[in-house]
Parts: C-alpha cells; sequence; structure tokens
C-alpha cells in the first residue's frame, strides 16, 4: 500500500492516544458501579462498539444512495469499506454484550429488541458482503451492493420496531437506566476514541479498497 | 395504464405456461408438505404443541417454499436468453417487475390454499372459524414476501451462487414479515381474545407498502444490463 499518508499518520496517532486515554479512565480512573461493581465497565466499549457499528452502516446508506445518484465508483469504496468496519465491530457489540449479559443477566443471550435487531444488522451486512464478494463486474458489484445498503438500512427501523412489539406483547422491555455524570463523562471518551478509530480504518481502508479496485482493472485488461 | 396491460402480458405468460406445465406448483405443494412433515417429527406427535406452534411451522414452511418458486421467478425467460428481451422492450421496465410480483403471489397463494388446509388436517386443528382473519394474515404476509422477493431475485439473477446469495439476502429483510405472520396466525388461531392480532396485520400493511414503493422504485436500476 505504500507509506501512511500525513493524513493517515495523524489519525491513527490520534486514535490511539484516545484509546489509551478512554481505556485508563474507564478502567482506573471512574469508580465502580454500585451495583454491578467491574462488570459494568464493559460499558464504555460496548457502547461505543454499538455506536460505530450503527454510525458505519449508516454511511453505508448514504454512500449507496449517493452511488447509485452519481455512479462514482468513489462512493462504492467509502461504502464497502464501512460495510467491513461496520460487520468486525457488530460482532464487538454482540461479543462484549454477551459478556455483559452473562454475569449481570444470568445468560448470554435474550430475545431483547436491541440484542436482535442487532443479529438482524448483522446478517443484513454479512449478505451485502457476500453478495460483493460473488459478484466480478465492479461496476455490476457497486451497483448491486448500494441497493442492497438502501434497502437493508431502510428495514432497520421497521425490523426495529416488529421485533419491539414482538416482545413486549409477552414481557416489559428493558428500560435505560439513569447514567451517573462520571460514567457519562468517561462513555463519550470512549465513543470519541471509537470514532477516531473509525476514520482511522476508514482512511486506510479506502484506499486499499482503491487500490484493489486499480489491481482488477489491470488484470482484466491483461487479461 | 399502459405499464398494467403489460405487468398483465407478463403474469398472464407465466401463469399460462405454469397452468399446462404445473412444474411449480407441483413441486412446490409437495415440498411444503414435506416440510410440515419434517417439523411434526422433529417435535414429535404432541398434538397439544404442535397446535401452539403450528403458525411459525406454517410460516417456516411458506417461507422455504416461496423461496422455492422465488429462484425460478426469471427462469422461464433465462433459458432462451428472454430476459434481455424483456429488457429491450421500449417502455417502464416496472411493468416487469409488477408482472413478476403478481405471478409469484398468486402461485403462492394458489399453494397455501392447499398448505392451510393440510396444515389443519396434520395438526389436528379446525380453521374454518378463523377462515378470514387466516386469509387476511396470508394475503398480507404472501405480499411482503413475494415484494422483497421478486425484486432480490431479480438482483441475484445473474449472479454466481445464487442459490446462497437469494436467502441470505432474503431472510434478514423478511423479519419483520415473519414476525407480523407468525404472530397474528397465532393469535388468530389462539381465539384473538385480546384483538391483539390487528397490530400484526398492521404491521405487514405498514411493511407491504413501504417496500412496493422503495422495491417499484429502485428496481429499474436493478435490472440494468
Amino acid at each position: 500500500m505504500g507509506p501512511k499518508t500525513v493524513v493517515e499518520k495523524t489519525l491513527g496517532g490520534l486514535a490511539l492516544l484516545a484509546m489509551l486515554a478512554g481505556s485508563y479512565v474507564g478502567l482506573a480512573v471512574v469508580p465502580a458501579d454500585a451495583a454491578q461493581g467491574n462488570v459494568q465497565r464493559l460499558m464504555y466499549v460496548h457502547v461505543p462498539a454499538a455506536w460505530l457499528s450503527f454510525l458505519a452502516f449508516f454511511v453505508v446508506f448514504v454512500m449507496s444512495v449517493l452511488y447509485l445518484i452519481q455512479r462514482d465508483p468513489r462512493w462504492d469504496h467509502v461504502a464497502a469499506s464501512s460495510a467491513e468496519i461496520g460487520v468486525v465491530f457488530t460482532v464487538v457489540t454482540l461479543l462484549l454484550g454477551m459478556m455483559w449479559g452473562k454475569p449481570t443477566w444470568g445468560v448470554f443471550w435474550t430475545w431483547d429488541p436491541r440484542l436482535t435487531t442487532t443479529a438482524i444488522l448483522l446478517a443484513i451486512y454479512v449478505g451485502y458482503m457476500a453478495l460483493r464478494s460473488f459478484a466480478d463486474d465492479a461496476e455490476k458489484r457497486a451497483r448491486w451492493s448500494a441497493i442492497v445498503g438502501v434497502i437493508g438500512f431502510a428495514n432497520v427501523p421497521i425490523v426495529y420496531m416488529s421485533v419491539t412489539w414482538w416482545r413486549t406483547l409477552h414481557q416489559p422491555p428493558s428500560s435505560p437506566r439513569s447514567v451517573a455524570p462520571d460514567i457519562l463523562w468517561t462513555l463519550m471518551l470512549n465513543l470519541a476514541a471509537f470514532t477516531l478509530v473509525y476514520a482511522y480504518l476508514m482512511v486506510r481502508r479506502i484506499r486499499l479498497s482503491k487500490l484493489e479496485g486499480e489491481l482488477e482493472k489491470r488484470m482484466a485488461y491483461n487479461a | 395504464m399502459h405499464m398494467l396491460r403489460r405487468a398483465w402480458a407478463i403474469v398472464w405468460k407465466d401463469l399460462l405456461i405454469e397452468a399446462r406445465t404445473k412444474q411449480s406448483f407441483n413441486a412446490m405443494v409437495f415440498f411444503a408438505a414435506l416440510v410440515l412433515f419434517i417439523f411434526s417429527f422433529a417435535l414429535g406427535p404432541d398434538t397439544e404443541l404442535l397446535q401452539k406452534v403450528s403458525g411459525g411451522l406454517l410460516w417456516v414452511g411458506i417461507a422455504f417454499t416461496g423461496l422455492l418458486s422465488l429462484s425460478r421467478t426469471y427462469q422461464n425467460e433465462e433459458t432462451s436468453g428472454g430476459l434481455e428481451g424483456l429488457r429491450a422492450y421500449p417502455g417502464d421496465p416496472r411493468a416487469i417487475y409488477l408482472g413478476k410480483l403478481l405471478g409469484n403471489i398468486v402461485l403462492l397463494l394458489l399453494v397455501e390454499a392447499v398448505l392451510f388446509p393440510a396444515a389443519g388436517i396434520l395438526f389436528q386443528a379446525n380453521l374454518w372459524p378463523y377462515a378470514g382473519g387466516l386469509v387476511a394474515v396470508a394475503l398480507l404476509g404472501t405480499v411482503g414476501f413475494s415484494l422483497v422477493g421478486t425484486f432480490y431475485s431479480a438482483l441475484t439473477v445473474n449472479l454466481r451462487a445464487r442459490e446462497v446469495m437469494l436467502p441470505l439476502l432474503l431472510f434478514p429483510a423478511l423479519v419483520p414479515v415473519l414476525l407480523g405472520a407468525v404472530n397474528a396466525t397465532t393469535l388468530i388461531l389462539e381465539g384473538d381474545l385480546m384483538g391483539e392480532a390487528v397490530v400484526w396485520l398492521r404491521v405487514l400493511t405498514a411493511f407491504d407498502i413501504i417496500f412496493f414503493v422503495i422495491c417499484i422504485w429502485i428496481f429499474p436500476i436493478a435490472l440494468e444490463e
């Protein structure tokens, strides 16, 4: 890929610093939760990971719409990169959630609306990535996956609502707890850190994606 | 009006082929019956349990069976390069979507017309008193299923490994339809004392409207060559 650009270096450095600061504050500075103890500290990585995956998929949606309107391959590179990062962080979110769920709820998995929707979200974007890997032609791959990017995201609120109704007809939904200011600040710090990590990964991944596109073009030309 | 006439021509052509060969219908009915059988085997012969989960079993059966016909949506055209022909006709390509959509809905509804009574017999449930509600669920659910299914089958028709890709894309998107249809069916079969089934019928209706608009809007892009 060649040496890192100034932007990449800066973003990478900032992301690393922010992650170190966020982890330090989250692990050592902020006091443990009175009810849950140290387990609650998982929130400082679980919530940012969840935020990141939604942000990433939102970016996929916007880039897909842009691609369908302008047909500029640039938007496709951004969408594909964001989808990949989104999938990684959705898996991270689910795994961290399970680690948190076992000691607090007593189970790894429960059919909570948010959990279920996140799992379906993962399935939608795994489908998006599978579609990309099966399409040989760059233009078609971009167009088809952009369509899936639009439909998949448009479906998320409907999925969430239907899953919520499915659950609330049987049991009350888990209510968000009020959050102490200490916890809130630590959370915000980690959210910022994760967002920087996203920005860094995006810049790198988009460059890689463009290089892959270039390679694909040359191989097609030589064949 | 022109578009509807063109769509109707496609429906008529496909249904005529189907009526003369019955290749899809027969396979689908047997496949659906097999799915119900396999579930009954898997869950054991406990009739009470089977009755309780019959809504879910029915719709899993419909989803798998529907998938079977969806993957064949464009097969009549494909073998002789007819899809290029359809595409080349002047006018709005949305007519192709509308026509294929209607054809899929009609075919799946016909299968369900056999499947529901068959399930009633297998699970020893008297469905007649609930016929009105069940027809409403079947209609709304089938439309929702076919809307997304017809769309994604057009998207995957030229794809390597489309047999894998179609369900992979389709089933996550269909979660609201399946939840709505299964819950409405189960509630109706239980007598729907709280009037909750209407909520699910509304979910299905909303899904149908939203996806009709999205799919018909994007379809020309999906069909581009």
